[in-house]
């Protein structure tokens, strides 16, 4: 997992190496420390010798402030590369987001993407410090406070070898106990969290229905069960302050008996059994820090795996470089095409569709929800692959191209409309990144969206939010026609892009695509019948299949479905 | 959905002392367990300071003098061990009592808090929703609560302990030696000064970090939802790139924020270790002029170790506490916030004839509702349920400014459909909300069947109206259980014809489990217009006299909108309806069309009434006009 990761740090690789090694040069100055005091208190003092005394005091007060330093330049270290490499991690992810097919996307689920490119990269990105400057010090400090313990004196240092290992086991048991304990506890944490957020959103239903007792009752039980799995995993952790305290204080009492001993038979002196005292501390902090950092990779774990998950993700579509670039017409062909979402034969949403378009056609698309039309048109820009037989653009294979140059010569108006933050011309210039004002203002006249637009105070600079939220439906579907109208395409498709459109501005749009897209082939995907009458031919899909091709009147006489879609948009009309 | 995640900057309590004591109130139910608390806390930091002081008397009486002795007398020394002992034993086992009492207090505490919150959150008026966001009334669950829980379970213990750690330690300092405490003292101020500099400076660049990082995940939401857009428009590259810049610049603030913050425990710790320094020279040096002994050294450098921990430690606890008082306030305040009034003395009762032929009052379910409305001599009268509702120069306004709804009057009579027409916030989805008093008029009156809403208790008023809303929201659970909601004394059969009535049974019986089929997360798995037959079937199952329908059928295409056309009438039959609906053929059977303009009736009649007016309805149903 690790060494998945360990690419994205490549760049920051001296700062990753750096805070190591800061940190171990701070810890070896921490644990001589206490040994220079030592040599004060046998040396200095026993001999009375004032001038040893202040040269050890300067000294210690020199490597203690080379640590402050070392400690320092590590935290700065660690904050570099660790922020370094979430920023790799995230602009990584962010990349790789964008090669997804919408069968990737859809696997993943938008918000769940968007969770593993926020919350998961956060955890990871402060594990990863941490680990920079714990990982390294709590076992560096273990082994060097040991190591000075044994040279110090030998027989004393065994106090350690006993409580180590004691405490190391007895850490691991409560922190595999607890571990699942708080796994438990997240999962009913998210589910009370959904409860009320559920409620939040809900929440006319709920009071309309006069349901608030009921919800209540709900809650109810959520929050108890997270108090009670809260309470059994808090129980097993309080565990280790205490135990702490029980192995810290018997180290000291054991030092104190058996080094004063020491001490009184000759073998060891004051100052060594006053260092060996401060040992204890930093040898067990350092194994209790050990602990956390095991559950804090532990519970990190999850997140880095959801992180390599994405990154790992085989693209569905890939672009064929050596692609063509150039479209020889505009004819679209659908070959015997079956599609599944699931690519699961047996739960087809398109089956065996047959379909030619020429060259500057119109074509209609008719159908009720879920009969498959959105899917349909998403085939031909590759949003989606076939599951079999083709789909050729121009005579060829739509595989065959190069995606940029497919896209680029086909523009769809999608159902969802998305516009995004920045000023109306900002999001025109999706279409067409070099768009003069003159190719604009055009674009936007044929999509009767012009006159709006200029009603705005700002005009063509009016800031829209996140999702165009300050714009009605049908003025935002008009910008949405305008912007794909900008990339001149030689396809377009309108998938019910104006369904929030008044009837008289739709034909008007349909008049200037009529006029300007001559040659354009034009494919309309509508509930309104009205919105494609004049089509040169109409498709009716139930089902996933197509029902039924024709024109207006034909179809009327003919197709059964048509018929009744246009009858339940006549009845009353007198 | 992010957005909530996100903590904001350190926000001050308002009023820390009222908070406290409110804290205070939900813990005195554990009144005595909060008594051997804080004593445990006591003993545990107070063992834990005089433990160490046993190495002075260990050193200077026991070891020293016994150095290069034959056979020292050893039995004082034990003693003295044994009773070093019982004190750490002591200080062990109260750390884990005061832990292990704290984890029962929080817990429960926390599960009232939490369910006060929820409780109040459903008695709220939906003036409230409109004026917080969801992420904000989230954030209560989560960063709220949350703080709160560390403060309690950890953060006051600590504090505690630490500060009791802080006085004990320093006055063993004090008498051990008043001359080496002075240049403690000294260390105290530059420590202080430290945590105080850098704390100021981590939380400036945390802020600016939290801000970036906003719009980073901002960005990314928004890019990753129009995923589609930015592939159809091949806008991949430019995207890449714009995000490359965002991404530079969260990192440049990441890095600062986080320096600060990592540098302050290793500055404090070997600030520590130059008061270490510092101590053992001056102390050997005291030691030499015969001004002090190693026994007092010994004892005084352990306590200068003991010492950094608590000081680095106080200041950032007090920041969190101060931070989970300020989260405790909001929690309060909403817990505070006005409640939905409700005045209504008007009850719904079921009713039967008794032998005599009279209406009398029951508790079976006849299915026959009736008014039961006090009079003022002390008797009530009942008054069938219709649903006759009417509106008598109804103005309204959510803020007091803008007026919504302007001298609107009308009357529904029972088993009449009266269709609402109008461009967006033309006042038509607050009518529906003023009937069920989701708001109140602020002049005219509505009555229900003669009697004025105000006076009808809200929860009965609810009852005898359903609601068909145009997001139509599910909850995680049963697709039975979403129907169910309606009624929720609704046998299995009487579900399942509610569901036929609404044209979804066909789709029910082909999800993977039928009517068992579980709804997640608002019931994603459901395109819009499935959900919308559900909302349908739910109100059918309800079977009030009073129907809303606010685009109710939006999202269902005109086909299938024809086929549950007949079971849509049937469920409208015999009850008062109200429609809102942008598809006009939804409405042109409707008894009476109103539309509505800038909160104003305009035109009022049939269908064909208002063809023949030829004004704005007929503008409207032949598309010469847009509807936004």
């Amino acid at each position: 997992m690790i060494k998945k990761l360990s690419p994205y740090l490549k760049k920051y690789r001296i700062f990753a190496i750096g805070a190591p090694v800061a940190v171990t040069i701070e810890v070896i100055l921490e644990i001589l420390i206490p040994y220079l005091m030592s040599k004060i208190i046998d040396i200095g003092i026993y001999n009375k010798d004032m001038n040893f005394v202040l040269k050890m005091g300067g000294l210690m007060l020199v490597m203690a402030l080379f640590s402050l330093i070392c400690g320092a330049v590590a935290g700065r270290f660690a904050a570099v590369a660790g922020m370094g490499f979430a920023k790799e991690v995230r602009q990584a992810l962010f990349n790789k987001v964008q090669e997804f097919s919408s069968t990737n996307v859809d696997k993943f689920s938008t918000a769940s993407l968007v969770t593993r490119l926020t919350t998961d990269i956060t955890n990871t990105q402060n594990v990863l410090m941490m680990m920079l400057r714990m990982l390294v010090r709590a076992p560096v400090m273990l082994i060097c406070a040991t190591s000075i313990a044994i040279y110090i004196n030998a027989r004393l240092s065994l106090i350690f070898f006993t409580v180590i290992p004691f405490m190391a086991i007895a850490l691991y048991i409560i922190m595999t106990r607890a571990f699942p304990k708080f796994q438990q506890m997240l999962k009913k944490y998210d589910a009370l969290n959904s409860r009320v957020q559920e409620n939040l959103i809900a929440i006319r239903v709920v009071k309309a229905y006069v349901r608030e007792g009921y919800e209540n009752q709900k809650f109810r039980e959520a929050a108890n069960q997270l108090r009670l799995t809260q309470k059994s995993a808090e129980k097993v952790v309080v565990t280790t302050m205490p135990l702490m305290q029980f192995a810290m204080y018997g180290c000291m009492i054991a030092i104190s008996w058996f080094g004063g001993n020491m001490i009184i038979g000759g073998s060891m002196l004051t100052g060594e059994f006053m260092s060996f005292i401060s040992y204890v501390t930093q040898i067990l902090t350092s194994l209790m820090m050990v602990g956390m950092i095991y559950v804090n990779i532990v519970i990190s774990k999850a997140s880095v795996s959801r992180i390599i998950e994405v990154l790992e993700e085989e693209i569905d579509i890939k672009d064929n470089d050596k692609g063509l670039t150039e479209l020889k017409d505009a004819s679209v062909v659908f070959d015997n095409v079956s599609f599944s979402y699931a690519k699961d034969k047996d739960n087809l949403t398109l089956k065996d569709i047959n379909l030619r378009i020429e060259p500057g056609e119109t074509v209609g698309i008719i159908g009720g929800t879920g009969s498959g039309k959105t899917t349909l048109v998403q085939l031909i820009t590759r949003l989606y692959d076939v599951l079999s037989g083709r789909v050729l653009v121009g005579g060829k294979d739509v595989r065959d191209y190069s995606l940029k140059a497919l896209r680029d010569s086909v523009s769809v108006v999608l159902q969802n409309n998305v516009l995004f933050s920045g000023t109306i011309k900002e999001n025109l210039k999706w279409g067409n990144q070099d768009a003069t004002d003159e190719e604009i203002i055009e674009a936007c006249k044929a999509a009767q969206a012009h006159d709006f637009i200029m009603s705005f105070p700002d005009g063509y600079d009016t800031y829209l939010g996140q999702g165009g939220v300050n714009l009605s439906g049908g003025q935002k579907q008009r910008l949405c026609i305008a912007r794909a109208l900008l990339k001149n395409p030689k396809i377009i498709i309108l998938d019910d892009s104006t369904s929030a459109v008044d009837t008289a501005t739709d034909s008007k749009i349909r008049e200037a695509f009529a006029k300007k897209l001559k040659d354009t082939t034009t494919i309309i995907i509508a509930q309104r019948i009205a919105s494609v009458r004049d089509a040169d031919k109409i498709v009716v899909m139930n089902e996933g299949k197509i029902d039924a091709i024709g024109t207006h009147e034909e179809l009327l006489r003919t197709n059964r479905i048509y018929r009744e879609v246009y009858e339940s948009q006549q009845q009353g009309v007198a | 959905m992010s957005k909530f995640r996100l903590k904001g900057p350190v926000k001050k309590p308002q009023d820390t002392k009222r908070t406290l004591k409110r804290l205070l109130d939900y813990l005195l139910d554990y009144k005595l367990q909060l008594v051997f608390v804080v004593i445990a806390i006591i003993v545990s930091s107070m063992a834990g300071v005089a433990g160490t002081y046993f190495l002075k008397p260990i050193i200077n009486r026991y070891i020293i003098p016994a150095i290069g002795l034959e056979n020292p007398d050893l039995s004082g020394f034990i003693i003295m061990l044994l009773l070093m002992s019982s004190i750490y034993v002591l200080g062990a086992l109260s750390t884990y009592t005061y832990n292990r009492l704290m984890i029962n207090i929080s817990t429960s505490t926390l599960f009232k808090i939490r369910e006060e919150l929820f409780t109040k959150m459903q008695k709220l008026p939906l003036k409230y929703y409109d004026s917080h966001t969801h992420g904000e009334l989230m954030s209560h669950y989560t960063n709220d609560v949350d703080t709160l829980r560390h403060m309690m379970a950890q953060g006051v213990p600590q504090l505690i302990s630490g500060l009791i750690t802080i006085v004990g330690v320093f006055s063993m300092m004090l008498i051990l030696s008043p001359l080496l405490t002075l240049v403690v003292i000294g260390m105290i101020v530059i420590m202080l000064f430290t945590v105080a500099k850098i704390g100021k400076k981590t939380a400036t660049y945390f802020k600016r970090q939290q801000e970036q990082l906003g719009k980073v995940n901002g960005y990314i939401e928004e890019m990753i939802e129009g995923q589609k857009v930015v592939k159809v428009f091949s806008h991949e590259e430019v995207v890449i790139k714009d995000f490359e810049e965002l991404n530079e610049q969260l990192r440049q603030e990441a890095t600062n924020a986080n320096t600060y913050a990592n540098i302050l425990t290793p500055i404090m710790d070997n600030l520590s270790y130059v008061l270490y320094a510092i101590i053992s020279a001056l102390g050997a040096a005291m030691v030499i002029v015969g001004r002090s002994d190693i026994g007092t050294i010994a004892a005084f450098l352990q306590y200068t170790r003991m010492f950094t921990h608590p000081i680095s430690h106080v200041s950032q606890l007090f920041n969190a506490i101060v931070n989970a008082l300020a989260g405790a306030e909001r929690i309060f305040n909403l817990i505070d916030e006005e409640e939905e009034l409700d005045e209504g003395k008007v009850t719904l009762v079921n009713i039967e004839k008794n032998s005599d032929g009279d209406i009398i009052e029951t508790d079976k379910c006849t299915g026959c509702w009736a008014w039961k409305r006090p009079k003022e001599d002390g008797n009530v009268e009942y008054i069938r349920l219709k649903g006759d509702v009417r509106f008598k120069g109804v103005t309204f306004s959510y803020d007091g400014k803008k007026t919504v709804l302007d001298d609107v009057s009308f009357y529904a009579k029972p088993g009449q459909k009266i269709a609402l027409v109008g461009s967006t916030g033309a006042g038509k989805t607050t009518i529906t909300n003023l009937i069920n008093r989701f708001y109140d008029v602020c002049e005219g009156e509505i009555t229900y069947d003669g009697i004025p809403i105000k006076e009808i208790r809200k929860a009965d008023l609810r009852r005898s109206l359903a609601m068909v809303l145009q997001d139509t929201h599910l909850f995680s659970g049963s697709v039975m259980d979403n129907i169910r909601y309606g009624n929720l004394n609704a046998t299995d059969e009487e579900v399942i014809e509610a569901a036929k009535l609404a044209n979804a049974h066909y789709f029910i019986s082909h999800l993977p489990e039928g009517y068992d089929t579980v709804l997640t997360a608002d019931g994603t798995m459901l395109s819009q217009g499935q959900r919308q037959l559900l909302a349908i079937a739910r109100a059918a199952v309800a079977n009030p006299p009073v129907l809303i329908l606010d685009e109710a059928t939006s999202s269902i295409d005109t086909r299938t909108e024809a086929l549950i056309e007949k079971g849509m009438d049937r469920l409208m039959e015999g009850r008062t309806v109200f429609i809102i609906a942008h598809r006009l053929s939804t409405v042109r059977n409707s008894d009476a069309i109103l539309v509505l303009e800038n909160g104003r009736i305009i035109e009022r009649g049939n269908h064909d009434e208002l063809i023949a007016l030829e004004g704005k309805y007929y503008q409207l149903y032949t598309g010469l006009f847009e509807l936004s």
